[in-house]
């Protein structure tokens, strides 16, 4: 599709390479990666150095070279430690899926980081705000020399230096029921770091309407919780009901202390690695209920 | 001739200020009349608003305030959780 320049959007890192001369370069590129693998016990690997030396020199992006070696039964060493879990299969999933992440605070910026390490292909950012102080203790991207600039920058940055071949698109600016259509379009999975319950309610609504996948979490305190929805599950109207919902929860009295948001996005990142390698059973119909201060977890289920 | 059930409650975050003798995570027992509800029990044996509840499950299953309760059942209540 194309699109005209948007103030509110900028992408960083490679763009998406094309044109007719794939193949011939995909075959000499292949060639090049055998070539140049080496043997980890029963494997052929690549090293992200030889990785940035064959992007550079044929003029790919470092996710090209990641898919045409996974493609060649090569795989990327930098993820190495994920194959036992995610397998070949997976891991060239997850670098060709897009995920939307919706908050960049304390949920959304462990999302982004776990989803860059384990390589999920493209990231869809989205986030008005800047960092300020009352963030530091607990937002992973915020640090004492970023206070005051945009929190999708500063993700942006981050996942830059883990993982150069993830491709981020990156929208400063509050997730509104007008702009969610058009910034959600394309993606594989969206994920809910928001701090707002009405939102909440509104991103469902649109994941529901363009069928696609959405990974709840929500914190408060020492509690969190989890739960995946996919179009056409009741989501959180089995949580909420189908009437008003307050703005906001338990953590206006509770806070957002500083290990909270770390538990449950891990969760919110398994359950999006999930469903993009194909891999296990996603928490649908399941909210998991993290009672941390207790130390009780349960998970609930709808009545029907 | 009445009949009384015996229930346990778990009340979540915010809302084990409405019963500050228990210890964190410990249950409530409760000896109730049959055909109780979940509503009831919240307005008029715990004082909690119904308006502040947003969730209840009983054994593990969402169910709504006019629930009627059952011997043995196990009820966890929960406010709403909203933060990012």
């Amino acid at each position: 599709m194309a699109r005209g320049y948007r103030q509110d959007e900028t992408i960083i890192g490679n763009g998406l390479f094309a044109g007719g001369e794939f193949q011939m370069s995909k075959d000499r590129l292949q060639e090049r990666i055998r070539m140049l693998a080496e043997v980890e016990g029963d494997i052929e690997v690549i090293s992200l150095e030889q990785v940035k030396v064959l992007s550079s020199e044929l003029g790919l992006s470092l996710k090209e070279v990641e898919l045409a070696a996974l493609e060649a039964c090569v795989l990327p060493r930098r993820y190495l430690r994920n194959l036992g879990t995610v397998g070949w299969d997976g891991q060239a999933r997850l670098l060709r899926s897009t995920v939307a992440v919706v908050g960049l605070g304390g949920l959304g910026g462990y999302v982004v980081e776990a989803l860059a390490r384990v390589g999920v292909g493209r990231l869809v950012l989205i986030d008005g705000d800047a960092f300020v102080d009352h963030n530091l203790n607990r937002q992973t991207f915020a640090t004492e020399s970023n206070l005051g600039s945009s929190k999708v920058q500063a993700a942006g940055a981050r996942v830059a230096g883990i993982n150069s071949a993830v491709e981020v698109v990156g929208h400063a600016v509050e997730a509104t029921p007008e702009n969610l259509p058009r910034l959600l379009e394309g993606s594989d999975v969206v994920v809910d770091a928001l701090d707002r319950l009405p939102t909440r309610i509104v991103l469902q609504e649109e994941a529901r309407r363009q069928g696609i996948p959405l990974v709840h979490g929500a914190i408060g305190g020492m509690v969190g919780q989890v739960t995946t929805i996919f179009p056409g599950d009741e989501g959180l109207y089995a949580l909420y009901g189908r009437g008003e919902v307050p703005e906001r929860g338990i953590e206006v009295e509770l806070g957002c202390p500083t290990t909270t948001p770390m538990m449950v996005a891990s969760w919110q990142a398994q359950e999006v690695i999930k469903i993009l390698a194909g891999i296990g059973e996603p928490l649908r119909h399941r909210l998991l209920l993290i009672d941390a201060e207790a130390g009780i977890v349960d998970v609930i289920r709808p009545g029907i | 001739m009445r009949t009384v059930i015996e229930i346990e409650i778990r009340l979540y975050a915010t809302l084990r200020g409405y019963r500050p003798e228990l210890k964190v995570g410990e249950p409530l027992f409760l000896n109730l009349d049959e055909g109780t509800t979940v509503k009831r029990v919240l307005e008029e044996v715990l004082g909690i608003p119904a308006k502040v509840v947003k969730t209840v499950f009983v054994n593990g299953i969402y169910r709504d305030l006019d629930h009627v309760l059952a011997d043995g059942d196990r009820v966890g209540i929960f406010p709403p959780v909203g933060g990012g």
